[in-house]
């Protein structure tokens, strides 16, 4: 993927992510997201059936970073079971810190394969999927 | 100016983060290594010639601080590990013993966190109540609005000196002189004023008074709490210690120290008090007047400037300081510090701590650019010239 053709699908998902909405909807676990070093701050929104992604959706104040890839991991996750999610999640992680990773799964989120070059906004870009992790473990430990 | 003693700004960076942290001039680094290389030993040990210096030096610090606010007696100043530190010990060492049920605790919406939370977790644990004074149009505190919400049972009046966001100077001495005519206790977070603006406690007539070395050219973890002596006496040591007891027998025969070693408890940071004592020695040689206008001069030239801006929206116009809040219209603010950061650019973007503001002013994060006296026009002409051209930051921002 070219530098120019990053940008563009950074600066498509920032202008018009998917999903960008709240929900009241009790069918969606919420959990909320975080960085201790920067201002962006998500609220995630998962609804799972049968143990497949159902619905993301999210809502919250963040940098084209965090935005675009919140929107590209919902993009990419909808339709997914859980064990596809973590193993999604699992690879995004490796591909930021430069580990061996599995590029055919990730899709349109290749465009951070360099962001590990930028290391502080490495944290950006896994911000939603750290959120999402965390709504993966409680829909599992609730079972 | 003075720009040849910081060795920071030989890195060919721009560094507008003063209100987050100043840069340190090596006379004060020196000093530091000074202590570590030719007399490093504990303080108050002067059994031999080296820690005799220590003492020696770590007390000039407070001679020198003591000055340097125009406080009346040496013992006021004691030594913390900052701001925060000294606003906790305000709040759960004093205030904890002397507040009641429903006494009224009055803070502003634009503090920074370390001056809300101890009044938070006071209020709560003895049933205080946290009132807000208003801010009026330019987010600024007048005399007027402490007036209209202070009531027999108002106790403290919290207030910064100069806020880090929006960075208007308080009317402190008004203020006091208000507040105890109403037998209100004023406690005054100096973090960002005492680095930038002469600040005299007899003058203010200030209760308490907490501030930090790191913000004005000295090391970090090294504060300063000062209160009134009188005040000091009542303030409970939350540290109990090495350092600061006189004898202990058993538990019922403990007896601690006169101040302010007795709130000192532990080995203080000696490096860093002296350092902040080399610090200080530094900005008094340029004088605080000539820092204040020299800051003020700055900051007029960048408003100027950025005002000439069209997609610039400046929070701040209206401020006695170096600090400037602003945004880029439709553009994340953390996303514009990153494209700064870019061309070595390095200012704050965020809620400076002040995340209850943003329910006052409706803009929840920004730009904040806080100068200290070492910036020139040259780096505020960079960062305009980066700033004007909105395209350029959309497409370098990622």
């Amino acid at each position: 993927m070219d530098e120019e053709t990053k940008r563009e699908i950074i600066m498509e998902h920032y202008s018009n992510p998917k999903n960008r909405i709240r929900t009241n909807d009790p069918n969606y676990l919420k959990v909320n997201t975080s960085n201790s070093s920067c201002i962006d701050n998500l609220d995630i929104y998962l609804k799972i059936k049968d143990n497949i992604i159902e619905d993301i959706v999210f809502e919250g104040e963040a940098c084209a970073i965090s935005i675009s890839s919140t929107s590209i991991m919902i993009t990419n996750l909808i339709g997914k079971t859980v064990d596809e999610a973590y193993n999604y999640i699992a690879n995004f992680e490796a591909m930021l810190n430069e580990k061996e990773y599995d590029k055919t799964l990730l899709k349109e989120a290749l465009c951070y394969d360099n962001l590990y070059k930028q290391s502080n906004r490495k944290t950006c870009a896994f911000l939603p999927y750290k959120g999402l992790k965390e709504a993966l473990d409680d829909y599992k430990k609730r079972g | 100016m003075n720009r040849e003693d910081f060795p920071m700004l030989d890195k060919d960076i721009i560094y507008f983060d003063n209100g987050a942290t100043s840069l340190k001039p090596k006379q004060v680094i020196a000093k530091m290594n000074e202590y570590y290389h030719d007399y490093s030993a504990n303080a108050h040990r002067g059994d031999y010639d080296i820690s005799y210096k220590v003492d020696l030096e770590y007390e000039n610090t407070r001679d020198l601080v003591c000055e340097f606010i125009n406080a009346k007696y040496k013992e006021e100043i004691v030594f913390t590990s900052g701001t925060t530190e000294s606003l906790n010990m305000i709040a759960s060492g004093f205030f904890a013993n002397i507040v009641e049920a429903n006494d009224e605790i009055l803070i502003t919406t634009s503090e920074h966190a370390s001056n809300v939370l101890p009044w938070f977790r006071l209020a709560k644990k003895y049933g205080c109540v946290i009132k807000y004074i208003p801010l009026d149009d330019n987010l600024h505190v007048t005399l007027e609005n402490v007036k209209k919400v202070i009531t027999p049972r108002s106790k403290i009046i919290a207030l910064a000196g100069i806020t880090n966001v929006v960075g208007d100077i308080r009317p402190i001495k008004e203020i006091t002189k208000l507040a105890h005519e109403n037998n209100i206790f004023v406690v005054v977070d100096g973090a960002q004023s005492v680095p930038h603006l002469k600040t005299d406690v007899q003058d203010l007539d200030i209760d308490f008074l907490a501030f930090s070395s790191h913000k004005m050219l000295g090391p970090t973890g090294v504060g300063v709490l000062y209160g009134k002596k009188e005040l000091l006496e009542e303030l409970e040591p939350i540290n109990l210690g090495g350092g600061m007891n006189e004898s202990f027998d058993n538990e019922n025969e403990v007896y601690l120290k006169d101040l302010p070693t007795r709130l000192e408890a532990g080995t203080p940071n000696i490096s860093g008090v002296i350092g902040f004592g080399e610090a200080i020695k530094y900005l008094n040689n340029i004088g605080m007047d000539k820092i204040h206008d020299r800051e003020m001069y700055l900051r007029e030239y960048l408003i100027e400037k950025l005002i000439k801006i069209p997609f610039i929206d400046i929070i701040n116009l209206e401020a006695d300081s170096g600090i400037v809040a602003f945004n880029v219209e439709g553009i994340f603010s953390q996303d514009v510090a990153y494209y700064l950061n870019k061309y070595n650019i390095c200012l704050r973007a965020g809620n400076h701590c002040a995340k209850i503001l943003k329910n006052v002013t409706g803009v929840t994060n920004s730009l904040r650019v806080s100068l200290y006296f070492y910036n020139t026009e040259k780096e505020i002409d960079t960062l305009v010239e980066l700033l004007t051209d909105k395209e350029k930051i959309e497409k370098e921002m990622i």
